[in-house]
């Protein structure tokens, strides 16, 4: 953001420009204003890609509760009627629960990213905290969305993570307050959807704002790129229309299709069958999971005896994000001259993959059949101890103690030395 | 060498063989191919006009269909004359006359299935304590997709079929059968309040087909995920053009991309 150099030939958008420098703004923002590195690869591509799941999210929820009604009574009822009588009901209704779940697959590649190529390092933290704030906003928003139909998995899984927030009894009657005050009764009910309802319409348009925050902090020191190092001659970039515009409309057009086949072809495949039954606080389900993209940190939950510490461990997974960029000491930001850096990444990839895998089994199913058997929650314990092993021990020691690679002196070299070698 | 010892480890973690989750039952569920399975699968309209028939003359006893309406029934290939006059075969309470009588009326398309019982007291006391469950959803909540393990998947349908053809007169010999329970290799624990329903021509088929509990199992299954997902096919439908239209899009816009890049591949530089 800022001044891009815009001038308008146009007298009358010059007149406007002069009053308003929004035209400017965009230009700097998204057109050829902005300058990015010439290197960024398909990895970059999420970023935008988010940015539109969200404003997808955002026009098919506006649009559902037009159809919804947030009443213990009617909204399950509501949620069929939206399937089976409004027009284009069901597209509407399956765009939104599959988008919520595809958005988040986006936003799980696009930290991965950033943290394989070290764009959370400096001089990008704040525009790290500012993802992170997001993804924390999407959390709350995608649990509070999962309530609304008002199923069985709606209800309980409700009443199950609420009652995470009553760990937190430091004084007597402390625990219960905060229950009272989250459900606006005494247990999970009309109260509860109702807030909940409000504060998911509510919380995609404060995401929207911290996007914006996220995009001004970006466009500073402007974007990190897969060799990690500064972008410095004027080599090193190129404007962002129409290179980018290009790169990202072709990798929109490709998710998309994507999308569609899990929309029109798989678009149960994400949800919960039980969430087809109306919820009954009376019949409690066999098996309570949260949506997939909990199950790791539902793991961490459960590996914990007590109760207190397994929240606190749970909400320290995430919270941990924002202390990485000093937990890694490297003065190289890519991972592709770290080998070790990298290797302990995809392993703590394939480790978290495996925790949210844990996250849909009972503690005491047997996983391997060895010696007496070992059980979903000892795996868990192990899974759990490696997650944060890696950011207390395993990131700090390597980033400061391992042999790095050469780095390139700049990216239009590394981009003409690659040539070469091609 | 790191990166092949990464992939190592995740192919390793990946293909350590976990014991089954659901291995405790010693029946497995049999699987059916259907006529709407896959992206181009659209419902078999005899079928459902089949199913809708068993569902009428022997599950609408006790199970309703609250959801779903009688003009909906022209998805199953029926005529709206045909449709009025199906609803009108039924009866509806419409309010009280002038002498404080309850009034009746003839069913109209826009009218919903009625429920056989007026509450869920008076249901679970006609059976037994238990209550029969709304067919609306059943179709779709008793299904169990698996998106990394397809094969594992439960379909709604193969469940139904499962439940309604797996009936033993008798408990295996050592199972005690609580009491008014029955004996199904299907339900979760293996033993259900219902009765085995369906039995050898419980329906004379409108169509001339031969009424075999098997027949009417997987008509009335057929029904049963229509009334669960209704727009299937309109889905399927869109999904297919969406597709199409947005690959071509997809490869036009990879050339678009590759045209728009050519200058800075050959090394032009910006300042």
């Amino acid at each position: 953001m800022g001044s891009s150099g815009y001038e308008p030939k146009n007298k009358a958008v010059k007149w406007f420009e002069d009053q308003l420098p929004i035209l400017g703004l965009i230009h700097g923002t998204l057109g050829a204003g902005y300058k990015a590195p010439r290197n960024l690869n398909y990895w970059w591509n999420f970023g935008s890609l988010a940015g539109f799941m969200l404003v997808v999210q955002i026009i098919t929820g506006i649009i559902l509760v037009m159809h919804y009604t947030p009443h213990v009574d009617m909204a399950f009822r509501a949620v069929e009627h939206i399937m089976r009588d409004v027009n284009y009901g069901w597209l509407l209704r399956y765009t939104h629960s599959n988008g919520a779940s595809m958005f988040f697959v986006i936003v799980y590649i696009h930290i991965l990213r950033g943290m394989y190529f070290g764009s959370y390092k400096s001089p990008r933290e704040v525009l790290w905290f500012l993802g992170l704030v997001i993804y924390l906003l999407m959390m709350a928003t995608g649990f509070m969305g999962y309530v609304l139909p008002w199923g069985q998995m709606s209800f309980w899984g409700a009443t199950v993570i609420t009652n995470l927030f009553g760990a937190f009894d430091f004084y007597d009657g402390m625990g219960e307050s905060i229950l009272h005050l989250l459900w606006g009764g005494f247990s999970v009910d009309n109260p509860t959807l109702q807030r909940f309802f409000s504060l998911h319409y509510l919380l995609p348009f404060v995401i929207v704002g911290v996007v914006i925050l996220h995009i001004w902090a970006l466009h500073l020191p402007g974007s990190n790129n897969p060799l990690g190092i500064d972008a410095k001659g004027p080599g090193d970039k190129i404007p962002f229309h129409p290179y980018y515009v290009a790169k990202d409309a072709f990798g929109l057009s490709f998710f998309i299709v994507i999308f569609a086949v899990f929309i029109f072809y798989l678009p149960n495949i994400m949800g919960h069958p039980d969430n087809y039954i109306e919820a009954n606080p009376m019949v409690t389900p066999s098996h309570i999971v949260p949506e997939w993209y909990y199950l790791p940190f539902y793991t961490i939950l459960k590996a914990v005896p007590d109760k207190l510490l397994g929240v606190v461990a749970m909400f320290g997974s995430i919270l941990i994000f924002f202390v990485l960029p000093w937990l890694d000491g490297s003065k190289i930001r890519s991972a592709k001259f770290r080998p070790t850096t990298a290797f302990f990444f995809w392993l703590f990839l394939a480790n978290t993959i495996f925790l949210g895998y844990l996250g849909t089994k009972l503690p005491d199913e047997i996983m391997i059949n060895m010696g007496g058997g070992i059980d979903a929650l000892t795996l868990g314990r192990i899974s759990s101890v490696f997650y944060f092993a890696y950011f207390i021990v395993i990131v700090p020691m390597v980033s400061r103690f391992e042999t790095t690679k050469p780095v390139p002196t700049s990216i239009a070299q590394a981009v003409l030395d690659a040539k070469k070698g091609a | 060498m790191i990166k092949n010892i990464s992939l190592m480890v995740m192919i390793v973690m990946g293909g350590v063989s976990f014991a089954n989750a659901s291995g405790d039952s010693a029946y497995t569920l049999k699987k059916h191919e259907w006529p709407h399975d896959g992206p181009f699968g659209m419902f078999d309209k005899a079928a459902l006009q089949r199913g809708l028939q068993v569902y009428k003359e022997v599950c609408s006893g006790c199970h309703s269909l609250d959801m779903v309406a009688f003009r909906e029934l022209t998805a199953l290939g029926y005529s709206t004359d045909e449709v009025k006059a199906f609803a009108g075969e039924y009866e509806f309470a419409a309010g009280l006359d002038d002498d404080g009588e309850e009034k009746f009326r003839k069913g109209l398309p826009q009218d919903y299935f009625p429920a056989p019982f007026a509450s869920e007291e008076e249901a679970r006391d006609s059976n037994n304590g238990a209550l029969p469950p709304d067919f609306s959803l059943l179709g779709k909540s008793r299904e169990h997709l698996s998106m990394f393990t397809p094969w594992n998947s439960i379909y709604g349908e193969d469940y139904i079929v499962g439940i309604l053809t797996t009936y033993h007169e008798e408990a295996p010999h050592g199972v005690e059968l609580a009491e008014g329970m029955y004996f199904n290799e299907t339900f979760v624990g293996n033993q259900i309040a219902m009765a085995a329903p369906l039995f050898e021509d419980s329906v004379e088929y409108a169509d001339g087909t031969s009424a075999s509990v098997e027949q009417m199992a997987k008509d009335v299954a057929t029904f049963m995920y229509w009334a669960a997902e209704p727009k299937m096919e309109a889905r399927k439908k869109m999904g297919l053009k969406v597709i199409i239209f947005m690959s071509i899009l997809t490869i036009m816009l990879y050339f678009v991309n590759k045209s728009v890049w050519k200058n800075v591949k050959n090394g032009k530089e910006f300042d």
